[in-house]
């Protein structure tokens, strides 16, 4: 079947999509959108975490079928986002955003300077996971990312506890976490002195 | 396999009687897993994420309207206080992730004795408003869980709405696991007093094959109440009232052993669980305020 979405602010066709599909498989097979990631296809690790309508979903649990219309944001069209979110208080679907073939070759370049992150489109919560040591082998960043970045646009000033909670279903095997608390303080720390 | 999007309420019982071994799918938590993992090949899967009606609630006099498809996450954050007891087991499901996908709905579908709704809707008390091309029908809660996984659904029906009575007492929901997120219940239990009948109700989860209420302990202790007087006098209940309770709530489980807990350890953590949600629920009963919000 064919699905029409769209992703990071921009409309996309996924084509020859089987009905059983998930959305992650969509993204990554279908799209060449690599950036969320695989490890567990059953919702325990998070790391697949996508927005779906603005909610954060793990997207290897959504039917690629149930799609058909929403909109999905990415890891790789999060700087976009959160960007759009801060200059125009979000974006109307199809002006601002990413597009697929950007999406694709996005990386986050390492600067010179990483404290201001110059030369490279970051996210604030991005910046700030580099920033505080937060990223080891990356496979658990994108969730993480998506899932913080969420917390940061809900609350601005969370609690240990807050923190804790919204990033319960994400999993890490490397950092032991703490790094990446200091990480999310860190970028909501950033964003109070921003206001 | 096809994959069916009805976009109201009419278009998707017509296709599940057409289709009766589709599949339907919500939050898809259940249902993807089981995709993903091949445990599952559905000729259909019915999608149910286009009808609006399933991810409203409405809240009545007596019942609030939930909704089959309506997250955890809104029952958390909208109706703490009509529905503490199953705000509070929303809030132990799994993950933010999760919660904002999967709902009451799917939890009845898959019917695992496990599932955190089920002990918080028998000790609320609840119906569930199931339809289909031939007419809809009303199952109490008691009755919809009929074997393990298995519940009193027919083939070509649909759950519509759970009818849940509006708290008018304190509710309490707790479960045993390794950690605090991310966790299947080695066993759960809820409580809820109802002071306008007087009467308490439970829900007992992953201790038998399907979730039960703890009848026996429940008709104890609402005749240990009586005689005491305890619902006028809001007394701290007598030591050995709650230990008795607690013993029937333990009698009435039927558990095994399995990979997460043995038989003999659920036994007794659900007579723990039921003794401490008693001290807690009856503490917010006798407190000045006589909340109806469930302790976080
Ligand atoms: C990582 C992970 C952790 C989990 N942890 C928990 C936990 O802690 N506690 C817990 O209780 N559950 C847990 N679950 C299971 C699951 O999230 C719940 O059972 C949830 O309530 C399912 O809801 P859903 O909308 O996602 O269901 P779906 O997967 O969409 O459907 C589940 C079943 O219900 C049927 N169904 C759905 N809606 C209807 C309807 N309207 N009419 C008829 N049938 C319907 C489907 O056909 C299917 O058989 C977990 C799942 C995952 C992946
Ligand atoms: S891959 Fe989706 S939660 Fe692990
Ligand atoms: S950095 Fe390796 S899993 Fe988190």
């Amino acid at each position: 079947m064919r699905v029409n979405f769209t992703v990071n602010g921009r409309p996309q066709e996924a084509d020859d999509v089987w009905e059983g599909e998930s959305l992650l498989y969509v993204l990554r097979e279908r799209l060449g959108l690599p950036g969320s990631k695989n490890a567990c296809e059953q919702g325990e690790c998070g790391s697949c975490t996508v927005r779906l309508d603005g909610v954060p979903v793990c997207s290897c649990l959504v039917a690629a079928g149930q799609v058909e219309g929403r909109e999905v944001v990415t890891v790789e069209g999060l700087a976009e986002f959160a960007k759009d979110r801060t200059e125009h208080g979000g974006c109307a679907s199809g002006a601002c955003g990413t597009t697929l073939d950007q999406a694709k070759r996005w990386e986050a370049k390492p600067t010179q300077d990483s404290q201001t992150g110059e030369g490279v489109e970051l996210s604030p919560i991005q910046q700030a996971f580099i920033d505080a040591g937060a990223v080891q082998c990356g496979f658990c960043t994108p969730g993480l990312l998506i899932a913080a970045d969420e917390l940061l646009e809900r609350n601005g000033s969370p609690s240990d506890q807050d923190i804790r909670e919204a990033l319960s279903g994400n999993l890490c095997r490397c950092t032991g976490y703490e790094k990446i608390l200091d990480a999310v303080r860190l970028a909501a720390a950033r964003q109070g002195e921003a206001v | 396999m096809d994959f069916l999007r009805p976009a109201s309420w009419e278009e998707a019982l017509a296709a599940k009687a057409e289709h009766p071994t589709a599949v339907p799918i919500a939050g898809g938590t259940d249902v993807m897993v089981e995709i993903n993992f091949d445990h599952r090949r559905p000729e259909y899967l019915l999608d149910l994420n286009r009808i609006e009606l399933l991810r409203e609630w409405e809240v009545g006099e007596e019942n609030v309207r939930l909704g089959a498809s309506v997250p955890y996450t809104q029952i958390m954050e909208n109706l703490r206080t009509e529905l503490p007891g199953l705000a509070l087991a929303s809030h132990t499901v799994a993950s933010p992730q999760i919660r904002n996908r999967g709902g009451v709905g799917g939890n009845l579908g898959t019917a695992s004795p496990a599932g955190d709704a089920h002990p918080a809707l028998l000790a609320a008390g609840a119906e569930v408003e199931v339809e289909s091309v031939r007419g809809s029908r009303f199952i109490p809660i008691d009755e919809f869980y009929t074997g393990v996984k298995r519940n009193a659904l027919q083939p070509d029906e649909l759950i519509k709405t759970v009818h849940i009575k509006k708290a008018d007492g304190p509710q309490q929901y707790s479960k045993v696991g390794t950690r605090n997120a991310m966790v299947i219940a080695v066993c759960a239990f809820g409580l809820a007093l109802h002071p306008e009948t007087r009467t308490v109700r439970t829900g007992i989860g992953s201790a038998a094959p399907t979730p039960i209420r703890a009848k026996e302990a429940e008709a104890f202790l609402n005749a240990a109440l009586e005689e005491g007087g305890f619902w006028d006098s809001g007394k701290i209940i007598t030591p050995s009232v709650a230990k008795q309770f607690a013993d029937l709530v333990s009698a009435a489980a039927n558990p095994i052993d399995d990979v997460r807990g043995t038989a003999k350890y659920r036994r007794h953590a659900v007579g723990i669980m039921a003794r401490r949600q008693l001290g807690w629920t009856w503490e917010q009963y006798r407190g000045a305020g006589r909340t109806l919000e469930g302790a976080a």
